[in-house]
């Protein structure tokens, strides 16, 4: 498949295909950083990570409504006010999943797993209920369509840059709060030590709601980038649960580094594949290649030998 | 040395206790002569479609229940199952003679359909009924062994196994809708007739079929209260609870996992080739993340530990989706969705332990030669 | 090595000549850089009993992970009866005939007492087996000999989770009797008992340890002096002394680290 081309048209796929996979990869990645969060830090399975993510989009579907139809004049910066809504959104809800569902089932990961699958369920089809069954899609702002020539055969979305650059600023902020932080040294803490954490003062079940909700919000942020590249459905968010546990898990679970490592692998080996294969072969390979490493390497990428 | 000259002052660990003789004769009961009196014969299949599931439930109990495996990939086996018979039903289907009309006559339609113009080799075996038989055993097993060897022997389980095991799931139902000309694509294989000249569509022969998948599962039952009495039984439940000291008792545990999970992926199996003989097609839906999780609550509901409770568990689940949907289509993931929830705060034995909580001391202390079972109580910590 | 710190009978014999028990030489790991045991070696006679003493992190619980294979070794050897263990996996171990007893007691919550014993009964060990395996005579008259010596006769049917904590490590005590294992294993099994159960522990540790070694991990300095043939001590992932009590009791290094505080 490779033979028909030179290097040259090879060199510019494997560029174009990597912008063109930008977005995908930024939806992964903030998909991923949250999902890590939550399963990293915490240690809690949530299945309705993809339903968190869909309610930040249909937020900024909301917002674009909104914005299009009572301040058309700013409308060309509505999607910054969409996604701090989307944040928001997602997190409240997550932090009233982890107070009423999640808080119950700390000890029982199996349970919380089948527990937020439940919770998936039921967001689906209140989405369902709320927006219709049919997929929305958002209006962009004009800025945010077209592209930058960069060479004769490479250009690169600017829609793609732009996510690209709220999510490096989102992983860096997540980077300092988690490492840099007093939240962040809180949050290790409990992690390591529930009972010492608890008994030098901190209020550890605020740190996990906050935690949680932190991750969730995480999400919906995603969301919001997520409706650049595809419309909005009530599952649409189921599709993209699996591909990214894969991601916490193959960048190994408790990395920041890694996840964004393997966000980055497993996002632009499809993209590429994708240019030579049908769409599901390419997915297909791509997933195989992970199980078949996770299978081999189990405790994913990037991860310390520490004692058991 | 003390020698105990004293006798015995263990009971003889009898293969079923008195009150599972009366859970069995109970399901025997409505299996084969209540369900068949009060149902049309199109309920009755209905109600053999459900009984397919109950054999994935029956081994998520073995697997996840006493195993402490969760395996969130049950549809895998479920499908393995039933897209290997669908494969030799639909060859007998597409005979020359049926096919005639085909720009290749005597290979499957969707085949023709996509310009494939021989039989693929994989397909050619499926011709043989016997094959097929076996290899709706062994591919499964075969596949759960290579998988579960290869995850438990690294020490993978709990959560990072569930979502390995739903992944594959996931590959597989892509592969399935990808490859359109080898499985049917997204329709599955349809059109199914005859199992060695005996017409699989009528009334008749739906009824068979349903005393046969009665037989097949009470017989899977068996086998795995078989199992549960054995000490493999009981090392499945030491080892959820204390993974290190049965290893250090001498024990590999991949290899108990492995058979688990094998056992769990046969009996899904079993369920999957009478799933398309009595339903007459095998599609996708039924090998993804939604079904493979959705079977999960079969089991759950029925209360994870018990073998019976997971025939009840399928069989009402689906009762209430059947009913819900009917009449309440928007309701019936609400009321899904609320059942997954429920079953694990609430009510984290399912059936068997509400059963055992409220009905049993009321009937043992009726009948006081019964010995009181000690209910097993859920491990807090399933990993 | 330091080869004034070995007692004198070891002193000049060449571990290969002698029909040691257990062999640990050079025994080290580390874990992502931190050693955790540091060229540790020791060598345990049949029928011995050696307790291994030292402060916390001295790498203790570590050295019998090692021996029993739970954690892989990063350099040494640890030879038990001629045999190379860290090659071997935690079952095959077993099967050798190392038994061991964890910190915690790890038994079985959902299972009854004689039920705990029985998974412990070295037969039907592979997965057929273990299917197949039979309750016969020879399994319940071990059983309840075992259940006797450890103080559980009357117990058998009750499920090991209602028991006390004392009778937990008792109960795994008789796990490990049943398993019938040249080399025991205890870490710290008297730690958390009451005055009562240590004097009975002590008791049935007297009893279980005969045509047997055993190698301890114990706080309890009273408890040492009672049973221990040799001590070996501990200290930052290497051996600091060895020898008798009396002997490590006065060595002045041990005094600074450990007995001295």
């Amino acid at each position: 498949m490779l033979g028909d081309y030179s290097l040259g048209d090879l060199s510019s796929i494997f560029v174009m295909q990597g912008f063109a996979g930008l977005i995908l990869f930024s939806v992964y990645v903030l998909m991923a950083l949250g999902l890590a969060i939550i399963f990293g830090q915490m240690g809690v399975i949530n299945m309705a990570h993809g339903e968190f993510m869909i309610l930040g989009a249909y937020m900024t579907y909301l917002c674009s409504g909104f914005f299009q139809t009572h301040l058309p004049a700013l409308f060309p910066a509505y999607f910054f006010v969409a996604m701090a809504m989307a944040f928001l959104a997602s997190g409240a809800l997550g932090m009233l999943v982890e107070w009423a569902l999640i808080r119950h089932l700390y000890k029982r990961p199996l349970d919380t797993l089948l527990a937020t699958w439940g919770l998936s369920l039921i967001l689906q089809q209140a989405y369902r209920s709320i927006f219709g069954a049919r997929e929305v899609g958002v209006e962009l702002p004009s800025w945010l369509i077209g592209s930058v020539q960069v060479t004769d055969t490479i250009e690169i979305p600017i829609n793609g840059m732009f996510v690209m650059g709220v999510t490096t600023l989102i992983t860096v902020g997540v980077a300092i709060l988690m490492y840099r932080s007093r939240f962040g040294a809180q949050v290790r803490a409990v992690v390591q030590n529930r009972a010492m954490a608890g008994a030098v003062g901190i209020d550890t079940e605020r740190v996990d709601r906050l935690t949680f909700g932190l991750g969730c919000g995480i999400a919906g942020i995603a969301g919001s980038a997520f409706t650049m590249v595809g419309s909005t459905g009530p599952t649409s968010g189921q599709l993209y649960i699996v591909d990214t546990f894969l991601i916490v898990v193959f960048g190994g679970a408790a990395s920041l580094l890694g996840t964004i490592a393997s966000a980055f692998s497993i996002s632009q080996t499809q993209s590429t594949l994708e240019f030579f294969l049908s769409g599901s072969t390419a997915k297909v390979i791509t997933l195989l290649a992970v199980v078949g490493i996770l299978m081999l390497r189990p405790q994913g990428l990037f991860t310390l030998k520490v004692r058991r | 040395m003390i020698r105990s000259t004293s006798k015995p002052v263990v009971n003889d660990n009898p293969f079923m206790k008195p009150m599972e003789w009366v859970s069995l004769a109970l399901l025997v009961a409505v299996i084969f002569v209540v369900l068949p009196m009060l149902l049309d014969a199109f309920r009755l299949n209905l109600v053999g479609k459900y009984l397919t599931y109950s054999f994935v439930a029956l081994g998520l109990v073995i697997c996840w229940g006493f195993g402490g495996i969760l395996s969130l990939g049950q549809g895998v086996f479920f499908g393995l199952g039933g897209y290997l018979m669908a494969m030799y039903l639909k060859l007998e289907a597409s005979s020359v003679e049926n096919t005639k009309i085909q720009s290749t006559p005597g290979i499957p339609d969707f085949m023709d359909w996509n310009q494939i113009t021989e039989l693929p080799w994989f397909w050619k075996p499926f011709q043989s009924l016997p094959f097929t038989l076996i290899a709706v055993i062994v591919v499964p097993a075969f596949f759960a062994f290579v998988i579960g060897t290869a995850m438990f022997r690294r020490r993978v389980g709990g959560t990072y196994f569930a979502i390995i095991t739903q992944a594959i799931a996931a590959i597989l139902t892509i592969l399935i809708v990808g490859q359109q000309g080898y499985t049917g694509g997204i329709n599955g294989i349809t059109d199914l007739r005859t199992l060695n000249g005996w017409d699989i569509r009528t009334d008749s022969a739906h009824a068979i079929l349903y005393f046969v998948n009665g037989a097949l599962l009470v017989g899977c039952i068996l086998f795995a209260q078989a199992v549960k009495k054995s000490k493999l039984g009981r090392i499945l439940l030491a080892m959820r609870d204390k993974e290190d000291r049965v290893r250090f008792s001498g024990y590999q545990v991949a290899s108990f996992k492995t058979f688990a999970f094998c056992l769990a992926a046969v009996f899904a199996a079993i369920g999957g080739a009478m799933f398309t003989l009595q339903v007459g097609f095998m599609s996708p839906s039924f090998v993804g993340i939604v079904p493979s999780i959705e079977m999960v609550i079969y089991a759950a509901v029925g209360g994870r530990l018990s073998l019976f409770g997971a025939v009840w568990g399928t069989l009402l689940v689906n009762w209430a989706k059947t009913t819900f949907s009917e009449s309440f289509p928007e309701l019936w993931l609400f009321g899904l969705g609320a059942l997954f929830i429920a079953v694990v705060l609430a009510f984290p034995n399912g059936l068997a332990g509400i059963y055992r909580t409220y009905v049993e001391p009321r009937l043992t202390r009726r009948v006081k030669a019964l010995e009181p079972a000690p209910a097993v109580a859920l491990p807090h910590a399933a990993e | 090595m330091n080869a004034a710190l070995l007692p004198s009978h070891i002193i000049g014999a060449d571990p290969a000549e002698k029909n040691f028990l257990l062999a640990v030489e050079a025994l080290t790991v580390s874990f992502d850089g931190f050693k955790a045991v540091n060229d540790v070696s020791f060598y345990v006679d049949p029928n011995e009993i050696r307790v291994i003493i030292g402060p916390n992190g001295a790498g203790k619980t570590t050295v019998l992970d090692l021996i029993c294979g739970r954690t892989k070794a990063s350099a040494g050897s640890i030879k038990y009866k001629g045999q190379e263990l860290t090659k071997l996996s935690e079952s095959a171990i077993v099967q050798a005939g190392v038994g061991r007893k964890f910190q915690t007691p790890s038994i079985y919550d959902d299972l009854t007492v004689f039920e705990n014993l029985e998974i412990s009964f070295p037969r039907g060990r592979s997965v057929f087996g273990a299917l197949t395996f039979k309750r016969d005579a020879e399994v319940r008259d071990r059983i309840e000999e075992v259940a006797s010596m450890i103080f559980l006769k009357d117990q058998l049917l009750e499920r090991a989770e209602f028991l006390s904590h004392g009778q937990k490590q008792w109960l795994e005590i008789g796990m490990l009797l049943i398993q019938d294992p040249e080399l025991l294993m205890l870490d710290e099994p008297v730690a958390g008992m009451s005055v009562g159960e240590r004097i009975k522990t002590a008791e049935l540790l007297n009893q279980i340890i005969k045509g047997r070694s055993v190698l301890v991990i114990e706080h309890d300095m009273k408890f040492v002096e009672d049973i221990a043939h040799r001590v070996t001590v501990l200290h930052q992932g290497k051996v600091l002394s060895e020898g008798s009590m009396e002997r490590v009791k006065n060595d002045p290094k041990v005094i600074e680290v450990y007995l001295g505080h």
